[in-house]
């Protein structure tokens, strides 16, 4: 059957097999042809990733330039009010996610010393002190509430707060940002005052940290003289953004995929050493940073197709997590599974700096979770849940739970 | 057998560190990798799984020396 499917025009979002599983359209995508072209909405001939193989090649080859000022890296999304990009755009000081090396070597490594798994460990005990805070207001709580509001989004920004020294009571400014910042068809105007006010307040942050350093990371890098504030603001955006959202939506997300799995919850309410599998399942099956660009510095062979000098080429890690030739029944949520090897934090030199804090996190606020409200449960029908398909990152807009009883 | 550990390469990730903590640690400063028990007497499986699970493909085993 291979060849059979037609190329795809624009990158097809709408999930349609349900709210956890790829696309129908990517899913035949990936058995018949791994490495596809795409077209583009501009109407760029690109290439598009999806077997597990293809993209754990192509993210270990930095041939696959994550830069965006070699050549015009293509939008899969319509931004309406955006011009058609015409010419590359200018590096980002700081945004190192966009670098290759040296630059992005430079900068990582500035930073890899702060998240190690030892450094993480150190900071398991405090992490569980911020859940059950955070739980402890949750019970006060009347039912129905929302668990992302009260729970998921709380907890990783409280803790990302902390570690950068960002006050947690100007949380209000970096959530709405963030969440304006990751809109996939955004209005233009809101999404450039967005990151005007993102950067305008962690550039004042980050001055303040350089006046009056104190203990936290943005105050460790603002000593350091060979980083301009420029980078300085650059990397504070990354951080604090890859730092909430990401964790936020992985628990609200993984709390809606585990009630509506209820063997599998009660699996792991039964037996919490499976827990650290169930995060990497979870993550596996969730995959709730999806799609990744790069830009082909030359001609590369991959999967036996030839990626054209200068093509964008996207991977959805989304259909390579539930790629049936690395994973068995791979559309099957299977905490016992062994997924380890999955490419939700990517891989390559871009591989996720905070992935060591997240799985903490993630082991802790199920963990709290799951053993105050025992009988936790979606508090409107699971196909109302708002999904956060038209997010870059993906995930539920409002969890509406409810439970008879909390445990203290 | 030996273990080998590109620090070039190191991206920091930690991912040697947490599946096989006798075998590997990181640098206090810039997270690189530290090879704990560079020659190996037991614990291959462990050390097959960090090369694997690496994603700088930064660490090799070498079968033929000791
Ligand atoms: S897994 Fe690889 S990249 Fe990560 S710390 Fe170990 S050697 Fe470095």
């Amino acid at each position: 059957m291979s060849q059979t499917v037609p190329i795809p025009h624009g990158l097809p979002t709408e999930r349609d097999a349900s709210p956890f599983d790829p696309p129908r359209e990517i899913t035949r995508l990936r058995e018949a042809r791994p490495v596809s072209p795409l077209v583009f909405p501009d109407g760029h001939e690109g290439w598009l990733v999806t077997g597990y193989d293809a993209v754990r090649q192509l993210m270990a080859d930095t041939r696959f330039s994550s830069r965006q000022d070699i050549g015009i890296v293509h939008a899969l999304d319509n931004i309406p009010g955006m011009p058609a990009a015409t010419e590359p755009s200018p590096q980002i000081p700081g945004l190192f996610i966009a670098m290759d090396p040296p630059d992005h070597t430079r900068l990582r490594r500035k930073l890899t010393g702060a998240f190690t798994v030892r450094r993480m460990r150190q900071l398991e005990e405090h992490i569980i002190d911020i859940v059950e805070r955070q739980l402890d207001e949750m019970a006060r709580l009347t039912p129905p509430v929302d668990l992302v509001k009260e729970f998921a989004l709380p907890v990783p920004s409280l803790v990302i707060c902390e570690l950068l020294g960002v006050p947690y009571a100007d949380r209000a400014t970096f959530q709405d940002n963030s969440a304006k910042f990751l809109v996939k068809n955004p209005d233009l105007d809101e999404k450039m005052a967005a990151y005007g006010a993102m950067t305008t307040y962690l550039a004042e942050l980050v001055m303040s940290k350089h006046a009056a350093p104190g203990e936290d990371i943005l105050s460790d890098l603002a000593r350091d003289d060979d980083l301009s504030i420029e980078e300085l603001t650059g990397v504070a955006f990354l951080l604090l953004l890859a730092g909430h959202e990401t964790t936020a939506n992985m628990l609200a997300l993984g709390t809606f995929a585990l009630l509506e799995h209820p063997e599998q919850l009660a699996e792991l309410r039964a037996d919490p050493d499976l827990l650290p599998d169930a995060v990497e399942e979870l993550l596996r099956y969730l995959s709730i940073a999806d799609i990744f660009y790069r830009y082909a510095t030359e001609d590369i062979e991959l999967g036996g197709e030839t990626i054209g000098k200068g093509s964008t080429v996207v991977v959805s890690l989304l259909a390579a997590n539930h790629d049936p030739k690395r994973f068995d029944h791979p559309d099957t949520l299977d905490l016992h599974r062994k997924a380890r090897g999955h490419l939700s934090f990517g891989h390559g030199i871009h591989t996720c700096l905070g992935q060591q804090l997240a799985r903490i996190e993630m082991r802790a606020g199920f963990e709290g979770l799951l053993r105050r409200f025992p009988t936790l449960q979606l508090a409107i029908p699971a196909d109302e849940v708002k999904l956060k398909t038209d997010m870059n990152i993906y995930g539920v807009h409002e969890l509406p739970v409810s439970w008879t009883e909390a445990a203290r | 057998m030996r273990i080998s550990a590109d620090r070039e390469r190191c991206i920091g990730s930690g991912m040697c560190a947490l599946v096989a903590p006798d075998l590997f640690d990181q640098d206090e400063n810039d997270g690189r990798v530290r090879l704990l028990a560079p020659k190996l007497h037991s614990g291959l499986s462990a050390a097959r799984e960090a090369v694997d699970a690496c994603p700088a493909m930064a660490l090799e085993i070498d079968e033929s020396r000791d």
